[in-house]
């Protein structure tokens, strides 16, 4: 299992990066959300991979019986997704406010707050 | 015991939330201001409790140590939370001139507060994932200010510094995920006693992914180009708090982690940071001497600055922590102040470009007294702030023979003091190009005083600590020494173990 997810997070990378280096604003913040999805099954192996039934305390007892899967990553990475919708939404907008205000997508383009020092 | 840790993040937050119920009234400012001073006393009795007790830490719904979230201070968090409050004071203030009333209808002093209330909880908190979350506070807070106005520079700007640090912080995450995977846990004291039995090649790894996002996040070199690009687009009261606070966040997420977890491999990571360090400097100073405008030089200095404090952590020893310790106080102090007083040259000058203003030194010299202050002791001159803070570090540079690094930090000095005089020359000294005469007395009453109030009170603290260095050094000592033998720390958030 965690071989299969390691080559999977490996994909993600390898596609996130290529996308992010792309000359394009877009490109990019897809190439975000594929590496942020790779960060957050990064937690989630790291709390090891087990068919452990799920983590729930019975009433009376202090501790789940017998194996139970590992909840904190669960927690950690529903947080991370949370947190990751909240700025992807803020970026994809601020990337369109950059394309009707500037009207490119092209980063070399953008040159408004950091003029060509040599041309003044 | 932990009312003292909560009420300096609640505080902020309850402030957010009225100013934005009010942000359509002229009370949102007042609300800022008074949230601020109520975080200032909160603050100060944080630090009295820390000064009394030594560390102390609480467990966030008693759920005990390390499986809930720990708060925790020492005298470094404690004195990063004072620095914080009282920045916040100076900013509301000044931005109650400084901030017109669209920018507040669209929410300015609610998202003010929201990032303090990320950077105070980033300095108290004790748990990995827990400083993640209140970085993205911070983060998201300082997206909608940076923004906040919507001129096309301000979206030119946001898109670099957005787009470099969500990458930063994606890095950060995927750090976190792998070192609970290689130690079980993600409090921060029982990490430092957690990461001695996993295998240290792997834990090296883990430690530059930590480097890097924390790296970008405080404008080292080579990960400090969104900040040049971005500072000097905003209103002034947000740059001034950006540049006093949000790289410095980074710097102490360094020194806590690379003085807390990661020690093993000190060889390899130290040595990294010392290269980083002097890179930073030399190419953060020659990047200010490029400029023409008075924002940009600034910025430029931030990064340069940022390399003196992580030299003190490079070099790792008691005198040189005590340096970086004393360095992020002081240049919080100095370089909030420095933007604080662009923004009034701007104001009654018309402009930040140096080729465009002048004269003030003629028409304005209490301005002009105000200005020389934070930018001498920018430079390093006896006796402000400054001079201290690069004399505790380059004499810790010269007492492990590090000859070359505290020749660059010297020379690195005198090239600030080049910024320094341009700004002076040409905004002071010759005179406007436009024959204009910018006085101070064409504010009116109130903005003259909401704006100088806080440069005054900045500046006094400067020279403060310049004039009596000894109470503040003792303190660095003792912040240091808990910095090196985290013993304490750990003590308070896990227990004795006696």
């Amino acid at each position: 299992m965690e071989f299969l997810y390691a080559i999977t997070i490996g994909v993600l990378v390898s596609s996130a990066v290529y996308l992010m280096l792309s000359n394009n604003l877009l490109r990019f913040i897809f190439g975000l959300v594929l590496i942020s999805n790779a960060a957050n099954l990064t937690i989630f192996v790291s709390g090891r991979m087990t068919d452990g039934a799920p983590p729930l305390i019975p009433e009376g007892a202090d501790a789940p019986l017998g194996a139970a899967a590992n909840a904190l990553p669960q927690a950690l990475v529903l947080t991370a997704i949370v947190i990751g919708f909240g700025l992807f939404a803020f970026a994809i907008v601020l990337v369109f406010r950059a394309w009707t205000t500037l009207g490119s997508l092209t980063p070399d383009d953008m040159r408004l707050a950091e003029p060509d020092e040599a041309q003044k | 015991m932990s009312w003292y840790l909560a009420t300096p993040i609640v505080i902020p937050f309850v402030t957010a939330v009225l100013a934005f119920l009010l942000r359509a009234t002229p009370w949102g400012r007042w609300v800022s201001v008074c949230g601020s001073t109520l975080l200032l006393i909160a603050s100060i009795a944080l630090m009295s409790v820390v000064l009394r007790d030594g560390v102390i830490a609480g467990q966030m719904g008693q759920w005990p140590a390390p499986f809930g979230i720990t708060l925790v201070a020492d005298l470094l968090s404690a004195v990063m939370v004072l620095i914080t409050a009282i920045v916040a004071v100076a900013v509301s203030i000044y931005a109650i001139a400084d901030v017109d009333e669209g920018m507040e209808r669209l929410g300015y002093h609610t998202l003010f507060n929201m990032l303090i209330a990320g950077v105070v909880g980033a300095f108290i908190t004790g748990d990995l994932f827990n400083l993640y979350v209140w970085f993205e506070v911070m983060l998201i807070a300082s997206f909608g200010l940076l923004v906040l106005g919507g001129r096309p520079e301000q979206i030119d700007g946001g898109v670099k510094y957005v787009a470099l640090n969500l990458v930063s912080t994606i890095l950060f995450l995927t750090g976190i995920g792998l070192l609970y995977g290689m130690t079980g846990t993600l409090n921060l004291a029982d990490l430092a006693g957690a990461v001695d039995g996993a295998d240290p090649r792997l834990l090296t790894v883990v430690a530059v992914m930590f480097m890097i996002a924390f790296g970008v996040k405080a404008a080292v070199f080579p990960l400090f180009f969104w900040l040049p690009a971005s500072y000097h687009t905003p209103a002034f009261a947000v740059s001034a708090v950006f540049a006093g606070l949000l790289t410095k966040v980074g710097v102490y997420a360094l020194l806590r982690m690379f003085t807390l977890v990661f020690d093993h491999d000190t060889a390899f990571t130290h040595t990294i940071l010392l290269w980083v360090a002097a890179l930073t400097m030399v190419v953060g100073v020659l990047g200010a001497a490029a400029q023409s405008d008075m924002r940009k030089i600034l910025s430029f200095h931030i990064v340069s600055q940022i390399g003196y404090m992580i030299l003190g952590l490079a070099l790792l020893t008691p005198l040189a922590l005590v340096g970086a310790v004393f360095y992020l106080v002081h240049h919080i102090v100095v370089k909030a102040n420095l933007f604080l007083i662009a923004g009034v040259v701007k104001r009654i000058a018309g402009d930040t470009d140096l080729a465009r203003i002048g004269g003030l030194y003629k028409s304005a010299p209490v301005l002009a007294i105000l200005f020389v202050i934070p930018a001498f002791s920018l430079a390093g001159f006896p006796p402000l702030s400054g001079f201290w803070a690069k004399f505790l570090l380059v004499k810790a540079a010269l007492e492990v023979e590090g000859w070359i690094i505290a020749g660059i930090a010297l020379a690195v000095g005198l090239l600030t003091i080049y910024s320094m005089t341009k700004i002076w020359a040409q905004a002071f000294w010759e005179p406007h190009p436009e024959a204009v005469t910018p006085k101070l007395f064409s504010l009116s009453g109130r903005d003259r005083a909401a704006l100088l109030l806080p440069i005054a009170g900045l500046a006094l603290l400067t020279i403060i600590i310049g004039v009596m260095p000894e109470p503040f050094v003792r303190f660095a000592q003792d912040s240091a020494a808990q910095l090196l033998d985290p013993s304490a720390y750990i003590a308070a958030v896990l227990g004795d173990p006696s």
